[in-house]
């Protein structure tokens, strides 16, 4: 890989995945109108865990509240020994991919990209920083383009691209199948997944897919009407569910 | 233009636009013969008058009156202090409209409150904000007096004066252009560039504002016109003194008394600037403008 001039090492994708990363405790209590939701769980560097539940259980909650975006009722969040949760979410290193990726309309795919790098830098220092994360995505092609002129697979690279760039501790990945059209749907997934195995860090990931949490994460954590109901690998839970909801999800399971 | 907000938190789906409705059904496109004819009469109620304004202006003596040394001082203090009034209306309005934005999620008492309070000069009529700035700024106002007993200065008939009135009848032009514009901006964007470790003051900065500048543009260009063509508050609370407070408008309605050739060629000058802003508008900015 030719490195670009002015990219320090620690920019250097390829350094990401050989540093030791810290594990994400969570224990969240979120309110949302009457009611609460709660989840409690520890997600170790390199085991993503994903958070399946259905529609309304309170899965996108959970992530903003570890997230820092929506404020916690109670509880903690803390990665590795670090205490964040009273911390604003830009200081917290947790990078999100949002479900429909919330690109920012008016920069480029490449400013997109050095978008955290700006916020410490220079624009020109920034946009060298990008250049490796551009090229290790594919985007290197597509980097003078605006979001609106992505497919969805290409605005999903890029919001990975412009999450990972800010060398997060812990990466979220909210539902990131559902907007994209199905049939690319299984490629993207297999994508995805070596992406956040060359992270390597803590990541936790919502969907209502198993075939998401079967191709993503390590183990599964069930969340209904605001309540964690099982935890354990798809294994597991196929063995002994613990709801109906889990038993329908698995039988329906194959997209 | 507003999309539909969801009261759930948590970063999930945005604000999805409604579809449009389907277009152009031949039926519904068609009215009822009245209506053409009474929109036709309120067509012409909004053209004649400007149509016989170009129609007797005079045509031959145009840039002689245009070059009167009356006419040039009238016109360089209306387009300064429209300018400065803008400017004013920018560093104001911008923050107000954020403000204006976020109250979206206070109670109903206080965000009716602010939002009455920046209407407010929309429908009033000018003199009476003309008035109502002599009360608070004139000598015998609370902090005209404070103005005038402690640094010896005096508000009222001044060319500062002419530009609080503008400042006071056209912020609300640009507040709720930028509102409009803040609404519309999709606020996870916000969400998203916190995430990458953008401070408040960075969010605003790179992200907010790049998204709200046509607003802002459409909004400063509404602001400007306004301000232009400032008449009631101006004269109330700045008088007529030629070269100091006697703006366009006041020369021209001035002029009509003495001189009508004068004040036509004066008319026409402003409603060339108002064309020129229309056009300048178009339909890339006027939407966001309907807040």
């Amino acid at each position: 890989m030719t490195d670009a001039a002015g990219a320090s090492s620690a920019a250097d994708p390829s350094s990401a995945a050989t540093a030791t990363r810290p594990s994400l405790h969570a224990d969240v209590v979120v309110a949302r109108g009457e009611t609460r939701i709660a989840a409690a769980f520890d997600v170790a560097p390199g085991h993503p865990l994903a958070v399946i539940g259905p529609n309304g259980a309170g899965k996108s909650s959970v992530l903003a509240a570890i997230a820092g975006l929506v404020p916690l009722e109670s509880g903690r969040v803390a990665i590795g020994a670090r205490s964040v949760d009273r911390m604003p979410p830009e200081r917290r290193r947790i990078g999100v991919l949002f479900q429909d990726y919330v690109l920012f309309p008016h920069l480029t795919v490449r400013d997109n990209v050095a978008f955290a790098a700006r916020m410490r830098g220079s624009r020109a220092a920034a946009r060298a920083a990008a250049e490796p994360w551009l090229d290790r995505y594919g985007l290197l092609a597509l980097a003078d383009r605006f979001p609106a002129q992505l497919s969805g697979g290409q605005a999903q690279r890029v919001a990975l691209a412009r999450a990972l760039a800010a060398e997060p501790d812990v990466l979220l990945l909210d539902e990131p199948m559902s907007a994209l059209d199905v049939e690319v749907r299984a490629d993207m997934r297999a994508e995805l997944a070596t992406h956040v195995r060359e992270f390597g860090g803590a990541t936790v990931l919502v969907t209502h897919s198993p075939a998401d949490a079967a191709a993503l994460a390590d183990s599964v954590l069930v969340l209904e009407r605001g309540r964690v109901t099982q935890r354990g690998t798809l294994e597991e839970l196929r063995a002994s569910p613990a709801t109906p909801y889990v038993e329908r999800m698995l039988a329906a399971s194959g997209e | 233009m507003a999309a539909p907000v969801s009261d759930r938190p948590g970063i999930g789906r945005g604000p999805r636009r409604a579809r449009g409705a389907q277009r152009g059904s031949s039926v519904a496109g068609r009215l009822a013969w009245p209506v053409a004819v009474v929109a036709g009469i309120a067509l012409a109620v909004l053209v004649l008058p400007l149509a016989a304004l170009v129609v007797r202006a005079p045509w031959g003596d145009l840039t002689e009156l245009l070059a009167r040394e009356s006419v040039l001082q009238a016109l360089v203090l209306s387009f300064t202090t429209a300018t400065v009034a803008t400017a004013c209306c920018l560093v104001l309005g911008v923050p107000l409209a954020a403000l204006l934005a976020r109250a979206a999620d206070w109670p109903t008492l206080p965000r009716r409150a602010l939002r009455a309070a920046v209407t407010v000069p929309l429908v009033l009529p000018p003199v009476v904000g003309g008035i109502a700035l002599l009360m608070l700024l004139g000598r015998r106002g609370p902090i005209g007096q404070l103005l005038e007993e402690s640094f010896g200065v005096t508000v009222p008939f001044t060319t500062g004066a002419v530009v609080i009135a503008q400042v006071f009848v056209s912020l609300p032009f640009l507040t709720f252009a930028v509102e409009g514009a803040l609404r519309s901006a999709d606020r996870r964007t916000e969400l998203a560039a916190a995430t990458l470790g953008a401070s408040r003051w960075q969010v605003f900065r790179h992200v907010t504002l790049p998204l709200v500048a046509p607003g802002v543009a459409a909004g400063a260009v509404l602001c400007f016109t306004r301000a232009l063509g400032e008449f009631g508050a101006t004269i109330t609370f700045a008088g007529s003194l030629p070269g100091v407070t006697r703006t366009l408008p006041i020369a021209s309605y001035l002029a009509m008394q003495s001189d009508p050739d004068e004040a036509i060629a004066l008319a026409l000058l402003l409603l060339a600037v108002s064309v020129i802003v229309l056009l300048g508008l178009r339909d890339r900015w006027l939407p966001e403008v309907r807040a």
